[in-house]
């Protein structure tokens, strides 16, 4: 018999080395998260995932699974916590839903509503960042970038080019493209690139196609995200 | 051969030739590219990225993160002033203002002639001496208005910086009381043969004897911190001392580093020893620019005397040599791990931890990272034995701790005791009187009240990395705090989102409640914030950026509720603020370019 944990009492097996969230996710056991991707490393910058062991809070993506830890994460007190970081999430970027071509299967968006935000609550920054439309194929549009580094580790770790990285610092943290007028389109980025498609919400845009399956059948109008085994697998389908 | 020489490729091209284009060096080539060209051009980033084979997006993420590297042109004399409370206290936004109109520039914004601009940056450790400003990261202290002038004056005579009058950039030590440290004088190499005497293992055993512990925050014990690292495996071991020094009203490593290098590079080398390391680092915060040259001749003169280099002290096998790289304005890099990034070249982010840097630190070896006094401490330890240095201070706190002490008192400076001595001991000795509060360990610490100045520093009451500033009866509680506020949403590295997004809330928050547009509903907010702050944060400068204003809600709620003018909640939109931009392109400030309804009675 493998090594097992518990998550909120159910028993989840894992192999050494794997982290709490890995083995969450391979048991079907569904944790809130938007920076942890299965293809790659651990990175723990959302803090969505953040789940309790023994009374202390830590991120799940970050945090290898020991045998027999009894790790709390589907309790009113997390979800309320996790709820409050979409909201931050929300009002730091210009998220306009009704109007994005992600809406449905945007990461953030489904992650939201599956936890019960109804409004942002706190004030919005409206902070200006300019779209990046000079790329042939591909759109990027800044405002709802939530800083997850999916794109730099997909540009850096498969596609081999470094394309993205974050600058600045803080508040204003902020992803730039490798080149130096700043455009995309002065880059070597291409449609085939990893990093154009690993973005949870909706920064990359693919030009030569646009609401291909109708809003209200899109992955997340299915079912919630939290009912999908493995949501990144069904939006990679899209 | 081009008859021009081009400033930016000669810069470039001796940079990289310095740190023989080592790509972990990128922060100091930014850093030095910098200062001989005021800014970091596109042009520049384009060499360096060739120079060295890197992606652009590397060059510009790491160049993007430091306050003090600037990828648009700042002027020739970039002027900073301090913005620590203690700073504030002495008058430094009245300065900041009057100097602003004589050149007659917006803070902020250069020069159109591209020749100044002014703004602020956080503490820069001259507490005791404010306030304080940066010139080009120089650092000049009691800053008063004639000073200001003359200062208007050099720059619009445009005065080589080199010819600015040195009393200007006199830094003090201001050591008001010494015991076993700061009182030690010690010859160099003293307490090294004393080590090299003992051997690796005794020095460990004597320093875990000794119960010293970090100074730098976390007080971790130290002999178990290098015990651990010389046991983990790897292919290099390394020694860095921490003298980030970010913590606001903390100054007591830049008087130790000017005044006892030789006792901090010689605890270095004790702790070499121990490793059996052959490379040491020191990680100066940008904001002390002006003691790298001295440090770098003492390192020299070390050399020279056979305490660094090869075969130190005639011992074959002991090879070590420290040398010292600078920060660029960030606080977070006084966190270890964000340290080490640093050291590497990269942006300080906070590491996953574990591991730790005792088996995973630079470039992912065994790393001791310890402060510049526990470094210092462990001299003694060498010198005069585990046991005796146990003997100093309390049970669970051995040894003294220097205090930087700042603010309302009538004798400013360094404090040395030995552990468990009272906040009351400390405020008698600095002249303070009137004493409204005490804040010790600066914006991460605690707030204390006149009630509590029975308690003592010690680890096993009130921890403390070292500061301790004082605020008389006349003093504004809350504005403390706003200040303290400010500083950790400046600072805050931007990774993950309760920190980078919950500071500025915060940070808002406090302003809103200032502008008199708070009701008790923020104080639920502030709880709210908090919570997910140290339950979520991924470092130590999230979990504890709520302290102060949780501190001074419970202990001086009069400050918060003579700002709350509103029963009910009111948003923070001000209708008349948002005319504000209105007002500064058309030139107006008369009332009819105001909102009349807000009008208060
Ligand atoms: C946000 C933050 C800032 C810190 N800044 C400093 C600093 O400026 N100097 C320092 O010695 N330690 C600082 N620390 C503590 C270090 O992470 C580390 O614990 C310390 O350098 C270890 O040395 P010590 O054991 O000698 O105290 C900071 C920690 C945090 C979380
Ligand atoms: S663009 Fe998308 S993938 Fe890249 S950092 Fe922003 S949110 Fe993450
Ligand atoms: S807590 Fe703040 S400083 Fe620490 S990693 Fe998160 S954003 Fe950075
Ligand atoms: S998924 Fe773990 S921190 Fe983002």
């Amino acid at each position: 018999m493998s090594a097992s944990f518990t998550i909120d009492g159910k028993a989840v097996p894992f192999a050494e080395g794997q982290t709490i969230i890995q083995a969450a996710l391979a048991a079907g056991v569904y944790i809130p998260h938007l920076c942890h991707h299965p293809e790659f490393k651990p990175h723990g910058s959302c803090k969505l995932c953040t789940v309790r062991i023994s009374g202390r809070q830590s991120a799940s993506c970050t945090t290898l699974a020991q045998a027999g830890m009894a790790v709390e994460s589907d309790t009113p007190a997390l979800n309320d916590e996790r709820r409050t970081l979409t909201q931050m999430l929300f009002v730091e970027g210009n998220h306009f839903c009704p109007s994005c071509e992600k809406s449905g299967n945007c990461k953030l968006q489904a992650t939201a509503y599956d936890l019960g935000m109804m409004t942002a609550h706190f004030d919005h920054f409206f902070p200006s960042r300019p779209v990046d439309a000079s790329h042939p194929d591909v759109l990027l549009d800044f405002n709802r970038c939530i800083l997850c580094s999916l794109c730099v580790r997909a540009s850096r770790d498969v596609d081999g080019k470094n394309a993205f990285a974050l600058s600045g610092r803080g508040i204003k943290t902020h992803l730039i493209v490798n080149a130096k007028s700043g455009r995309l389109a002065d880059t070597d980025v291409t449609l085939q690139d990893k990093a154009v498609r690993v973005c949870p919400v909706g920064v990359f845009l693919r030009k030569d196609r646009g609401f291909n399956v109708p809003i209200g059948r899109r992955v997340f109008d299915l079912k919630p995200v939290s009912a999908y085994v493995d949501a990144t697998a069904a939006l990679a389908k899209e | 051969m081009s008859a021009i020489p081009d400033p930016v490729a000669a810069a470039v091209a001796a940079t990289v030739a310095r740190h023989r284009q080592d790509p972990h060096y990128i922060l100091q080539m930014l850093r030095e590219i910098q200062e001989a060209c005021d800014w970091i051009a596109p042009e520049a980033i384009d060499r360096l990225q060739q120079a060295l084979g890197l992606p652009r997006t590397k060059v510009e993420g790491v160049a993007g993160f430091y306050s003090f590297l600037y990828t648009k042109p700042r002027g020739r004399y970039r002027v900073l002033f301090s913005d620590n409370i203690t700073d504030r206290m002495l008058g430094n936004m009245e300065l900041l203002r009057r100097m602003c109109e004589q050149l007659w520039i917006e803070r902020g914004k250069t020069s159109e002639d591209g020749l100044v601009s002014v703004d602020t940056t956080s503490c820069t450790g001259m507490c005791d001496q404010g306030p304080a400003l940066l010139v080009n990261n120089y650092a000049i202290t009691r800053v008063d208005a004639p000073r200001v002038d003359a200062i208007c004056e050099l720059i619009r005579a445009q005065v080589e910086l080199a010819a600015w009058p040195r009393e200007y950039f006199r830094v003090d030590d201001q050591v008001r009381r010494k015991d076993v440290l700061l009182g030690a004088a010690l010859a160099p190499g003293e307490a090294l043969a004393a080590g090299c005497a003992r051997g690796a293992e005794a020095l460990l055993a004597e320093l875990k004897l000794s119960k010293l512990r970090g100074r730098g925050g976390a007080g971790f014990s130290t002999g178990l911190k290098w015990e651990a690292c010389r046991n983990a495996a790897g292919s290099e071991h390394y020694v860095v001392c921490n003298a980030d020094e970010g913590e606001p009203g903390t100054f007591k490593d830049r008087v130790l580093l000017s005044a006892h290098a030789d006792l901090v590079f010689e605890g270095m080398s004790l702790c070499a020893l121990a490793l059996g390391a052959r490379r040491g680092m020191l990680y100066l915060r940008g904001e002390y620019r002006y003691m790298l040259d001295q440090l770098n001749a003492v390192l020299e003169r070390r050399r020279q005397a056979g305490l660094l280099g090869i075969g130190i002290l005639g011992r074959e096998g002991f090879d070590f040599d420290i040398e010292i790289h600078l920060g660029a304005g960030a606080y977070i890099c006084g966190e270890e791990s964000a340290l080490i990034e640093s050291l590497e070249g990269k942006r300080g982010t906070p590491r996953n931890r574990p591991p730790f840097p005792v088996t995973h630190g630079y470039l992912d070896q065994p790393t001791v990272v310890n402060n510049v006094e526990t470094f210092a401490a462990s001299c003694l330890v060498a010198l005069r034995g585990g046991a005796w240095y146990a003997g100093i201070g309390t049970s669970a706190s051995a040894g003294t701790k220097i205090l930087s002490v700042s603010g309302d008192c009538a004798r400013p400076g360094l404090y040395e005791y030995p552990y468990g001595v009272s906040v009351s001991e400390v405020l008698a000795a600095c002249g303070a009187v009137d004493v409204q509060a005490v804040q010790v360990s600066g914006p991460s610490g605690v707030c204390l009240a006149a009630g509590e100045f029975g308690r003592r520093i010690a680890f096993e009451d009130i921890p403390t990395a070292g500061a301790f500033m004082v605020f008389d009866q006349r003093r504004d509680m809350f504005a403390v705090a706003r200040n303290f506020v400010h500083f950790f949403a400046h600072e805050s590295c931007g990774f993950c989102t309760p920190c980078r997004v919950g500071t500025s809330l915060l940070r808002n928050l406090m302003d809103k409640l200032n502008n008199g547009h708070g009701s008790p509903y923020d104080f639920a907010e502030i709880e709210k914030l908090n919570r997910i702050l140290q339950a979520m944060s991924h470092c130590g400068l999230g979990h504890s950026a709520c302290n102060p204003v949780l501190d001074t809600i419970a202990k001086f709620r009069p400050a918060y509720e003579r700002r709350l003018q509103q029963k009910e909640f009111e948003p923070a939109f001000d209708l008349d603020w948002a005319l504000e931009p209105a007002r500064q392109m058309t030139g107006r400030d008369d009332a009819g370019a105001h909102i009349g309804s807000v009008e208060k009675s």
